[in-house]
């Protein structure tokens, strides 16, 4: 009786924290130095990218939507950045038109879903095409990977600095998630994103302006990308453009659906997104310890993550009440 | 007088022997291989088919090959895959079907492209292999011996590393894509000098898939694992960025060895210049792309047809550390994106 309730009481989100605490224990159980304070930093900072990307994705899926091009825009817009730099454009400057490049970017993407009501997986998709293929083609002339020189001072702080001890990437991160939180829990647009992702027709007759909010999710997304992109390019002091052609925008999707945020919209907060970023987090840094290799670690990894999911349709059966319309 | 005229007289004879003489000479010499070897080059097409244009080593082997393909009347043609290997081959089928006369191609790995370098062999195209070499061999391969390269790179972690030294002797290894040529071979060197030196102990041998941000990230791992670590080699430098920035970053620039491998950009000094790479082992891009060229002439001037004559064709290589770095030792990968743009 009491089991039944406590499975009763899981969720995907719990199902993938348990296994998240299982691993740690079971890696910090095993593996030496794996519960060093620095090992954990080092860990939690690798996927904090990852975490940041997942952010920009939860506002956009959140409101029924999904953004593909959210890896195009930051690779594209932090390297055009830092090829100004390089041509001598000062620091704030290059940032400054990185960034405009990104919320243009996303503000397209935007209005492509919101007014010409285009699907976001195509629009997207597309858009992210667009982007890359026009940095590539316009913006990007030399090299596909754009090297930072190390003389620009406190822009290098982002990505290699450290505050109290603690990786910057991860306090960036850490403020982000803040703030999102807020956004979403506390501000009535948060709400009405929610209100939007849950369902759409009946959001509109309530007055909500609902084309607006659609864009303003995804030149929130572009913004957050272009931060990522930055933490990125200072962390290894180079942007490296080939990052779209990477699975990497699956990674992004995995942590955001992993931690439980439904793709259906309205269901989920920042909490899911940390929980599905520190479950691949756990699982990567314990398989490089255990120096495995990386084709064996991407069919451990999707292992994994096939349970999850398995283990949530088993708890959660879908039904005409949980399932909705439009659910990828 | 009479004889200082007879001796003038003399002397304008023989000026005009001489003279004439050196120019019956210069006519004969008027250079009778030129004209075949011009023949043979011009009007000729070459393909140009790399893993993508966008990296430095791409772009100075085109650069080079383009410019002195045209200086030569001949039509230079690229296709950028864009690392995919889906799009190399179908680009490569295609190029086999308008059969240009020389194909310059470099393998994303050992296999894939295989089958379709046998076939454009078969039917007389000539075709050179950059730097990535496949599991067939064609008219030339171009590139660093890797297999001795990676020795060479291991036979420097040994000296600083090895038996005799006052250290853990553990070192790391920051793999590409563990099928793609310049990795698998130079892992191989590597391995088997190692081999012969039981005291080094491998303590990570893992696959960043060509990626800085991965090169980062597992190094970092590798470091807080193994504070004491001495040595680690990267099999690319443009890779070796994100390794030896987890390097820099641990505070361990002093006591880690980074030695890694690449065309030698300006990316390269750039990094030895502010000791993100310890030492590096060139191999000279703009150089290779010389070669490339060389070979091309040759298998064009010796009229055999594709296939027919098969060289290794490998590259020097020196060793730079922070010392060798001055203000043009390196080239810019700008100057040759324009030449190709």
């Amino acid at each position: 009786m009491k089991l039944a309730g406590f499975f009763r009481h899981l969720n995907q989100e719990r199902i993938v924290f348990l296994l998240t605490v299982c691993l740690f224990i079971l890696f910090s159980a095993t593996l030496n130095n794996f519960l060093a304070t620095n090992n954990i930093l080092a860990l939690v900072r690798s996927v904090s990218v990852l975490g940041i990307l997942g952010l920009g994705m939860l506002v956009v899926v959140l409101g029924r939507g999904i953004d593909l091009s959210l890896v195009a825009n930051m690779a594209i817009s932090v390297a055009w950045a830092i090829q100004l730099m390089n041509n001598g454009m000062p620091v704030v400057g290059a940032l400054t038109v990185g960034l405009l490049f990104a919320l243009g970017m996303s503000l397209i993407s935007g209005i492509l879903i919101a007014y010409t009501e285009i699907p976001s997986l195509f629009a997207t998709l597309a858009m992210g095409t667009l982007i890359y293929g026009f940095g590539r083609a316009h913006l990007i002339t030399g090299t596909d990977v754009v090297y930072l020189s190390s003389d620009i001072g406190w822009l290098l702080e982002m990505g290699q600095g450290r505050l109290f001890g603690i990786p910057m990437p991860i306090i960036l991160a850490a403020v982000l998630a803040l703030i999102i939180y807020l956004f979403l829990r506390y501000t009535k647009p948060g709400h009405f994103i929610y209100a939007i992702g849950d369902n759409l027709a009946a959001a509109r007759i309530t007055g909500i302006s609902v084309r607006p909010m659609l864009v303003s999710q995804y030149v929130i997304a572009g913004g957050v990308a272009f931060i990522a992109g930055v933490i990125t390019a200072t962390s290894v002091q180079a942007m490296n453009t080939r990052v779209v052609n990477s699975n990497m925008i699956y990674d992004v999707i995995l942590v955001v659906v992993l931690g439980g945020v439904g793709l259906s919209g309205g269901r989920g907060n920042v909490r899911n997104v940390i929980v599905g970023t520190l479950l691949i987090g756990v699982l990567v840094n314990g398989m490089t310890i255990m120096d495995i290799q990386y084709t064996l670690q991407n069919v451990i990894k999707s292992v994994i993550l096939l349970a999850a999911v398995v283990a949530d349709s088993i708890i959660n059966p879908r039904d005409e009440q949980t399932g909705q319309q439009g659910d990828i | 007088m009479r004889s200082i005229l007879r001796y003038g007289l003399a002397a304008a004879t023989l000026a005009s022997v001489a003279l004439g003489s050196f120019a019956s000479t210069a006519q004969e010499l008027n250079d009778p291989f030129r004209g075949p070897a011009l023949e043979s080059l011009k009007g000729k097409t070459i393909a140009y088919l790399p893993i993508s244009i966008g990296f430095d080593l791409a772009q100075a082997w085109g650069g080079v090959i383009k410019t002195e393909a045209e200086r030569y009347g001949m039509v230079f043609t690229s296709q950028d895959p864009n690392w995919s290997t889906d799009a190399m081959s179908q680009g490569l089928t295609s190029l086999i079907a308008e059969h240009p006369d020389v194909i310059v191609t470099q393998n994303p790995d050992t296999q894939s492209l295989a089958r379709l370098l046998k076939q454009a062999n078969k039917k007389g195209i000539i075709v050179v292999q950059m730097n990535m070499q496949g599991a067939v061999q064609t008219d030339a391969f171009v590139g660093p011996d890797y297999i001795a390269l990676g020795e060479q790179i291991a036979n420097m972690v040994l000296k600083k590393c090895g038996k005799g030294t006052d250290t853990s002797h553990k070192v790391a290894l920051v793999q590409g894509v563990l099928t793609g040529g310049v990795s698998y071979f130079q892992i191989q060197g590597i391995r088997k000098v190692f081999a012969e030196n039981p005291e080094i102990e491998v303590v990570s041998s893992q696959a960043a898939d060509w990626d800085p941000t991965k090169a980062r990230a597992i190094t970092e791992t590798v470091l807080q694992q193994h504070p004491d670590l001495c040595g680690v080699i990267d099999v690319w430098d443009g890779q070796g960025v994100g390794t030896g920035a987890a390097i820099k970053e641990a505070g361990k620039s002093d006591q880690v060895y980074f030695v890694t491998s690449g065309g030698g950009a300006q990316s390269t000094c750039d990094r030895l210049k502010d000791g993100t790479f310890s030492a590096v082992i060139n191999y000279n891009a703009p150089g290779m792309g010389r070669d490339a060229w060389t070979a091309i002439m040759v298998a064009l001037q010796n009229g055999q047809g594709g296939g027919k004559i098969k060289t290794q064709i490998y590259s020097p290589t020196f060793v730079m550390t922070k010392d060798d770095v001055r203000e043009d030792t390196c080239w810019d990968p700008q100057k040759y994106a324009k030449l190709l743009r």
